[in-house]
C-alpha cells in the first residue's frame, strides 16, 4: 500500500464574496500521477495555489506526507523536497541555463554535487547546446523545459506542474510528457492542464473541478465520457 | 575555476597597487582619500541593489551611523580599534533589524524605497535636534546640527599616540577599500551571491526552489550596511569631525546617481562612478560660474539617456566589439565577466 504524500481536508479559499476553492478533499499516493482539469474558473490555480503555499486557505488543512503544512511559506514546502512549476514561466532571465539549475539545485546539495547534478539534467533534458545561454535569449518551450529541469534536478518527491504544456509546440510537448513519466518513477505528479489531448497521452486518474468543488474523480477514459464532465467541461468538443 | 580566481586577484592587485602608486602623483591624498571612501561607500549600495535588487534610499543612513558611532565610541573610548569595529557592527545591526521588517513583512520595490529614506530623514532630524546638553552618550555630546568635533582619530591599534594621518591615511583607506573590494568578489563568487543574484532575478522562484529569500536579503542589506558603516568612519577619521549633513538626502541621492552613472550590476562601476562624480563635484566646487548640482543632475540624465546601463559595462563591451573580433575563443567568458564587473 502506498502512502499518501498529499492529502487535502476541507479546503475552501474565499476571496470577498467569492469562494474560489470551495471544501476539497483530496488524496495523492506516491508515484501517482493526477490531472485536474475544469473550465476556467473551476478552482484548479487556486487549489493549486493553495497547496504550494502561495495563498493561504480561508479553511482546512493540507498534509503532506502526514504532516500538516497548512499556511507554510512556499519556500518551507519546497524544503520538504517538493518540487513546483507555476503557471507563468518563472525562471531567472538574465542567468545562463546552467546557473538557472544550479540554483535549484545548490538548495539540496553542495557545490560539487550540484554542479554533477545540473550536468546530467542539462544532458538529460537535451539542453546541452544553450547551456551557457542566458534564459532571457530562449524560445517558450525551451524556457518551459528549463523550468522544468528546475524542478527535476533537486529530487523531488512531490512534483505539482500548473500547466506545463501551455504555449508548446508538438513535439515539445511529447518531450515534456517523456520527463513528466521519467519523474513519476519517484515522485507523485500533480498536473493541472487544459490540453486535453496532453491529458489523454499522459493521465491515468483526473480529477475534475468545477465551481470551486471537485466534480468527480476517476480513471481518464471514463471521465472523457462522463455526460457531466462533458455538460461542464468539454462541451461538444469532445 | 581556481585559475580563473586566481587571475582575478591578482588583475585587482596589480590594477590597484599601480593606481594606488600613480594616484598621488596627479591628485592630493588628502582629496583621493575622500574619493576612495566614496568609492567603498558607491561599492556598498552597488553589492546591496546591483547583485541583491535592493534599491535602498537610505544607504546614507548607514554611512552617517558609522560616522557617529565611531565619533561617540572614540570619545569615550579613547583608542581607535574598537570605535572602528564598532562603526562596522552597528550600522550591520541596524540595518539586519531594519532590512527583517521590510523583508519578513514582504516589502519591495516603492516601499522599500519609501521606508529606507524615512528612516534617513528620521535620524537626520533626530540628529540635527540634539543641541541640547542633555544629549550625552557617555562623554560624548551629540551636538545637533554643530556635529562632534574633536575625537580621537585612528591610531596604530594598541597605541594611541600614534595617529595615522595625512599620506599613511590615504594607503590605509585605499587598502581598506581593495579588501572589501576583494571579499566582495569572494562573496559573489560563492554560493551566497550567486544565490543573491537568483533572488534579484526571481524572488518567487529562489522561493519555490526551497530558498528563505527574507533572510538572505536580510543578511545581503546587513552586509552593505557593514561597508556604509566602515566607509562612515573612515570618512569621520578624514574630516575628524561628524555632522548630520552625512544622513542627509542629498548625500543619499548621491550614493544612488553615483551606481547608475558607474554601472548597475558590476562591482567596479559603482566605484568609479562616485570616485569619478565625487572628484568632478570637488573640481565643480572650485568655481562659482554654475551649482554644481546642476552639472550633477545634467550627467545623470545624460547618462539615463545614453548609457543606461553606466560607464563600466558600456565600456566593457566596446573594449570586447574592438578586440573580441580578432580572438574569437575567450569571447564569451569575456561578456559573462563583463556582466559581473
Amino acid at each position: 500500500m502506498a502512502e499518501t504524500v498529499l492529502e487535502t481536508s476541507g479546503l475552501t479559499m474565499r476571496f470577498g464574496g467569492v469562494t474560489a476553492s470551495d471544501n476539497v478533499n483530496f488524496k495523492l499516493k506516491a508515484r501517482e500521477l493526477r490531472c485536474l482539469i475544469g473550465p476556467n474558473g473551476a478552482g484548479k490555480s487556486t487549489f493549486f495555489k493553495c497547496v504550494t503555499g502561495l495563498l493561504t486557505p480561508t479553511e482546512g488543512h493540507v498534509y503532506m506526507r502526514g504532516q500538516e503544512v497548512t499556511g507554510w511559506q512556499p519556500h518551507q514546502i519546497a524544503s520538504l523536497g517538493v518540487g513546483i512549476k507555476t503557471q507563468t514561466p518563472n525562471v531567472m532571465d538574465a542567468l545562463s541555463v546552467h546557473e538557472n539549475i544550479w540554483l535549484a539545485a545548490r538548495r539540496f546539495y553542495n557545490v560539487v554535487e550540484a554542479r554533477e547534478r545540473a550536468d546530467s539534467i542539462i544532458d538529460r533534458l537535451a539542453l546541452g547546446t544553450i547551456a551557457r545561454t542566458q534564459l532571457g535569449q530562449l524560445a517558450h518551450g525551451e524556457r518551459q523545459r528549463v523550468e522544468l529541469g528546475i524542478v527535476a534536478v533537486a529530487d523531488p518527491w512531490l512534483v505539482l506542474l500548473d500547466e506545463p504544456a501551455a504555449g508548446m509546440s508538438a513535439q515539445d510537448v511529447d518531450r515534456m510528457t517523456e520527463i513528466i513519466h521519467e519523474l513519476t518513477r519517484f515522485a507523485a505528479v500533480v498536473i493541472v492542464e487544459h490540453d486535453m489531448q496532453f491529458i489523454r497521452s499522459i493521465a491515468q486518474t483526473v480529477t475534475v473541478f468545477h465551481q470551486g468543488a471537485v466534480l468527480m474523480e476517476d480513471n481518464v477514459e471514463r471521465v472523457m465520457s462522463d455526460p457531466q464532465v462533458r455538460a461542464v467541461y468539454l462541451g461538444k468538443k469532445a | 575555476m581556481g585559475r580563473s580566481v586566481l587571475h582575478d586577484v591578482i588583475i585587482t592587485l596589480v590594477v590597484s597597487a599601480l593606481l594606488i602608486w600613480l594616484l598621488p602623483l596627479m591628485i592630493s591624498t588628502y582629496t583621493l582619500t575622500v574619493l576612495v571612501i566614496y568609492g567603498m561607500l558607491g561599492l556598498s549600495l552597488g553589492l546591496v541593489w546591483g547583485f541583491g535588487g535592493i534599491l535602498c534610499f537610505g544607504q546614507a543612513a548607514f554611512f552617517g551611523l558609522g560616522a557617529y558611532t565611531y565619533a561617540i565610541a572614540a570619545i569615550n573610548i579613547g583608542e581607535s580599534t574598537l570605535p572602528m569595529i564598532l562603526a562596522v557592527l552597528v550600522p550591520a545591526v541596524f540595518a539586519a533589524l531594519l532590512g527583517a521588517m521590510m523583508f519578513y513583512g514582504r516589502l519591495a520595490d516603492v516601499y522599500l524605497g519609501v521606508i529606507t529614506l524615512v528612516v534617513t530623514l528620521i535620524l537626520f532630524k533626530f540628529v540635527n535636534s540634539t543641541a541640547g546638553p542633555q544629549y550625552v552618550i557617555g562623554n560624548a555630546r551629540l551636538g545637533g546640527f554643530n556635529g562632534i568635533p574633536g575625537f580621537q582619530t585612528l591610531n596604530v591599534p594598541g597605541d594611541p599616540a600614534a595617529y595615522i594621518w595625512g599620506d599613511p591615511y590615504f594607503y590605509v583607506c585605499a587598502v581598506a577599500l581593495v579588501i572589501v573590494f576583494l571579499l566582495v568578489t569572494w562573496l559573489l563568487r560563492s554560493s551566497f551571491g550567486r544565490i543573491a543574484v537568483g533572488i534579484r532575478e526571481n524572488e518567487v522562484r529562489m522561493g519555490l526552489m526551497g530558498y528563505d529569500v527574507a533572510t538572505r536579503k536580510t543578511v545581503l542589506f546587513a552586509i552593505g550596511a557593514a561597508i556604509a558603516g566602515l566607509a562612515g568612519a573612515l570618512f569621520a577619521n578624514w574630516g575628524e569631525i561628524v555632522t548630520p549633513n552625512l544622513f542627509s538626502l542629498g548625500q543619499s541621492a548621491e550614493i544612488i546617481i553615483w551606481c547608475i552613472v558607474g554601472g548597475l550590476g558590476t562591482r567596479f562601476g559603482p566605484i568609479v562612478g562616485a570616485a569619478g562624480l565625487a572628484y568632478l563635484k570637488f573640481m565643480l566646487g572650485q568655481q562659482s560660474m554654475i551649482d554644481n548640482t546642476l552639472v550633477l543632475g545634467l550627467i545623470l540624465v545624460l547618462f539615463v539617456l545614453f548609457l543606461p546601463r553606466g560607464l563600466v559595462p558600456a565600456v566593457a563591451s566596446l573594449l570586447n566589439s574592438i578586440f573580441g573580433g580578432t580572438k574569437r575563443k575567450p569571447k564569451p567568458r569575456r561578456m559573462r565577466r563583463a556582466r559581473h564587473g
